[in-house]
């Protein structure tokens, strides 16, 4: 039975429903690519989807969590806003992760959720759940859309908010009411934020102090976050440290801000980062902070957080300064134009020369190591090769765990927005979606997903996007039947009182991939690798390559909780 | 320490959650909030009482204050000098006895009774808050039935000292 739903409306043709009208905001915004989930409380948008020939293309997932932790992996490789479309109540409601581990990381999205029609908000009507409520601890801004004049504006303004000062997510609630209304087609979209005014030039008097304590400095030493790669500041970065020689510790989420190998780079810093890159930030005299925020995974017992170092913080958010750690020297700025202003310094060095010695000595003393198996596979090792075959020239995502922190630790980042993980969140079933998102936004590139056998459980029925969206997303599961980075804990601080963390049956995850029509493939000896990866790597198509790992290896070095930066463990073999 | 802060913000849905909703999940301890109209349209104001155990602590309520899109201006007015003031209603047990002395004690209070039954007095009081929390005090033995305050609002006066402004109001300023 067919039935009109604009029944007994005489659409006129300058008129169109609030749904075009968020069609065109949409278009006018720039957006490429939406990924959503219909339902009830969208129909009109969807329909309005049909009926217009919209620029941007749509991509369905299979659940609402891959369509936003796609749209996450989008934005982190593109620099673009990340656009969903989810329905009313449950369609909202499994976007909440994804909401929360974009605003903990930086992540500009523009999500717009259906909603019961206005007239029965607050009844407990069929699929309506409080959106607003739910998502305003966890959103940059959040709006529901109560007059249709205002939609056009609140469109504008949420893309404004999401991807000035520091990104985040912002949620547009829309009723059915409001989607399905006919109107005029000319409302305004300026906006007035007399409450949101980003800073983004740095106090030129501050800089000059970080000029001047580094003239003076011994021991001196960056912390760059992502907040380099989000104001696209590694070239500036890059002049920075060439220009003063200091050595460089990256966050988690900062990797490739500076050029991974890079003799001033020591790799990643905190929890499981290298002994060079922690020892450095103890025995440092002054610390830069470029874009990081002080996540406790990074600083460790802040008792013992660069105890004997004066602190520059450049953050383009006010409220990061001083939080975590006392802070000499508060930049609120862009890191981009704060490097510009610090570049136009003149170069009067302290003498750096005994620090660099030693920073060397570490570096060549207590490297990163491991433990080669031949059968099953050493992650670490299948980590090496897989930077080898990609040419260490591929974006790279992942999941949360073990392989996350191998990841980290062996896939050396020399380039910028190569490198897509949740950090402040560390949600599990991230990876994968977050490699749609990526392809999408870099077509031409080789993007890997990295992911644990448990995480890769989590959102895997994304396996369908790969093929109706025909993406050559490379899967590489480091499959050690376990949930490796809680057996880790378990086996390090409860006695190998392995609970609920061992995996007794996973499915077959090569016939797995063929069932969604994509090639699988199994390794199980090293020998094998060099060759699978190869073929993975140049099959013309998504490929998912299950790699049976050693199943009782641990992530060194590590800094256990409560600890602090000088008190690492297996930090030698 | 106790801090009173004032919040100007834009009159927009959900602001008030939002801001409360931060407190509290930042683990700010909130003593009282009042919320009024300004005299520009769609502009309110948002008086803070909250109880602060240092001076980092506080720093970053004004910051995550300021960090809230609508907000306009963060104002800690504790150390500038200020005329605060709350309003109390209170319901005291009073009979034919009782009744004229509680009108004379409420007398040096500036205090009135704004309704009268057989068995008690409703009075309503403004000013300070010790001046509010002294008449509580006074009318506490004879029986209080039912008590509510509106919570703190104030306003820095005209013509401030020089030392009133504290280091941490200049810091707050261009965050
Ligand atoms: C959604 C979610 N649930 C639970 C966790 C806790 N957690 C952190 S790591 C981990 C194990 C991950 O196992 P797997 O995906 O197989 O990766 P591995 O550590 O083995 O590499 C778990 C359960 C989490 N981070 N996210």
């Amino acid at each position: 039975m067919k039935v009109n739903a604009n029944q007994g409306v005489e659409v006129k043709s300058n008129l169109v429903t609030g749904s075009d009208l968020l069609v065109q905001a949409l278009e006018k915004a720039g957006v490429e690519v939406v990924f959503g989930y219909p339902g009830g409380a969208v129909l009109p948008i969807y329909d309005a989807l049909h009926r217009n020939d919209t620029t941007f293309k749509h991509v369905l997932s299979r659940h609402e969590q891959g369509s936003i932790h796609a749209a996450e992996g989008y934005a982190r490789v593109s620099g673009k806003p990340g656009v969903v479309i989810a329905t009313s109540g449950p369609g909202a409601t499994n976007l909440i992760t994804g909401i929360t581990d974009a605003m903990m990381d930086s992540i500009p999205l523009v999500v717009f959720t259906g909603q019961v029609a206005k007239q029965v908000i607050g009844t407990d009507a069929f699929q309506e759940a409080d959106v607003m409520g739910i998502t305003t601890p966890v959103t940059k801004y959040n709006y529901q859309v109560n007059d249709i004049a205002d939609l056009p504006r609140i469109v504008n303004e949420a893309f404004h908010v999401a991807t000035t000062g520091r990104p985040g997510p912002v949620v547009i609630d829309i009723p059915k009411s409001i989607s399905e209304t006919v109107t005029i087609n000319d409302y305004e979209d300026d906006f007035y934020l007399p409450g949101y005014q980003p800073t983004v030039y740095p106090n030129p008097m501050q800089i000059s102090k970080v000029t001047d304590e580094l003239s003076k400095a011994e021991k001196p030493v960056i912390l760059a976050g992502a907040g380099i790669l989000i104001a696209g500041a590694t070239e500036e970065l890059k002049q920075f440290v060439n220009n003063w020689e200091i050595p460089v510790v990256t966050t988690l989420l900062g990797l490739g801000s500076y050029p991974g190998g890079d003799n001033l780079s020591l790799g990643m810093g905190g929890m499981h980062g290298t002994y060079a890159a922690n020892r450095a930030i103890y025995e440092s005299d002054l610390l830069i902070n470029i874009g990081a925020r002080f996540d406790d995974r990074l600083t460790g017992n802040l008792q013992h957080f660069a105890p004997n170092a004066k602190v520059a913080h450049i953050d383009i958010d006010p409220a990061e300064i001083g939080k975590n750690v006392e802070t000499a020297i508060p930049i609120v700025a862009d890191a981009k134009q704060a490097l510009n202003v610090l570049l136009l310094q003149e170069v009067n060095r302290g003498d750096y020369t005994a620090w660099l010695d030693k920073i060397k000595k570490n570096q060549k003393e207590y490297p990163l190591w491991y433990n080669r198996e031949d059968n099953p596979i050493s992650p670490q090792w299948l980590i090496e090769q897989v930077y080898e075959k990609s040419n260490g020239e591929a974006v790279v995502t992942t999941d949360v765990g073990q392989h996350q922190m191998w990841a980290a630790q062996f896939y050396t980042f020399k380039n910028p927005d190569n490198w897509v993980t949740s950090g402040g969140l560390g949600t599990m079933g991230f990876g994968f979606p977050a490699a749609i998102g990526a392809q999408i936004a870099k077509p031409d590139k080789m993007v890997i997903s990295i992911v644990g056998d448990g995480g890769f459980q989590m959102t895997l029925q994304e396996l369908s996007i790969l093929k109706t969206q025909n993406l050559p997303v490379k899967v590489v599961i480091l499959n050690n039947e376990a949930l490796g980075m809680v057996r880790q804990w378990q086996e390090t601080f409860y006695e190998e009182r392995y609970s609920h963390s061992l995996f007794s049956e996973n499915p077959d995850f090569v016939k797995l991939a063929e069932s969604y029509g994509i090639k699988g493939m199994r390794v199980e000896d090293e020998k094998n690798v060099p060759d699978a990866l190869e073929e993975a790597f140049s099959h013309d198509g998504p490929v998912v390559i299950d790699c049976r790992i050693e199943r009782q290896t641990c992530v060194y070095p590590m800094i256990a909780p409560g600890k602090g930066m000088h008190e690492m463990i297996g930090v030698t073999k | 320490m106790k801090r009173i802060i004032i919040a100007t913000v834009q009159d927009r849905g959900g602001v008030l959650n939002r801001i409360t909703g931060m407190l509290h999940r930042r683990q700010f301890n909130i003593e009282s909030i009042s919320v009024g109209a300004s005299d520009v349209k769609g502009i309110s104001k948002m008086t803070f009482v909250v109880e602060i155990s240092d001076k980092q602590k506080l720093e970053q309520l004004t910051k995550q204050l300021n960090k809230q899109i609508d907000v306009i201006k963060v104002l800690d007015v504790t150390d500038k000098a200020i005329v605060t003031r709350e309003l109390a209603l209170v319901k005291v047990v009073a009979n034919n006895q009782t009744r004229p002395e509680i009108m004379t004690l409420i007398t040096a209070f500036r205090a009135d009774v704004i309704d009268i039954s057989k068995d008690s007095l409703m009075i309503q009081v403004t000013g300070k808050p010790e001046k509010v929390d002294a008449l509580i005090g006074l009318l506490r033995p004879y029986g209080i039935k039912d008590l509510t305050k509106t919570g703190l609002t104030a306003f820095p006066r005209g013509y401030q000292p020089e030392q009133g402004f504290s280091e941490l109001n200049n810091m707050s300023a261009h965050g």
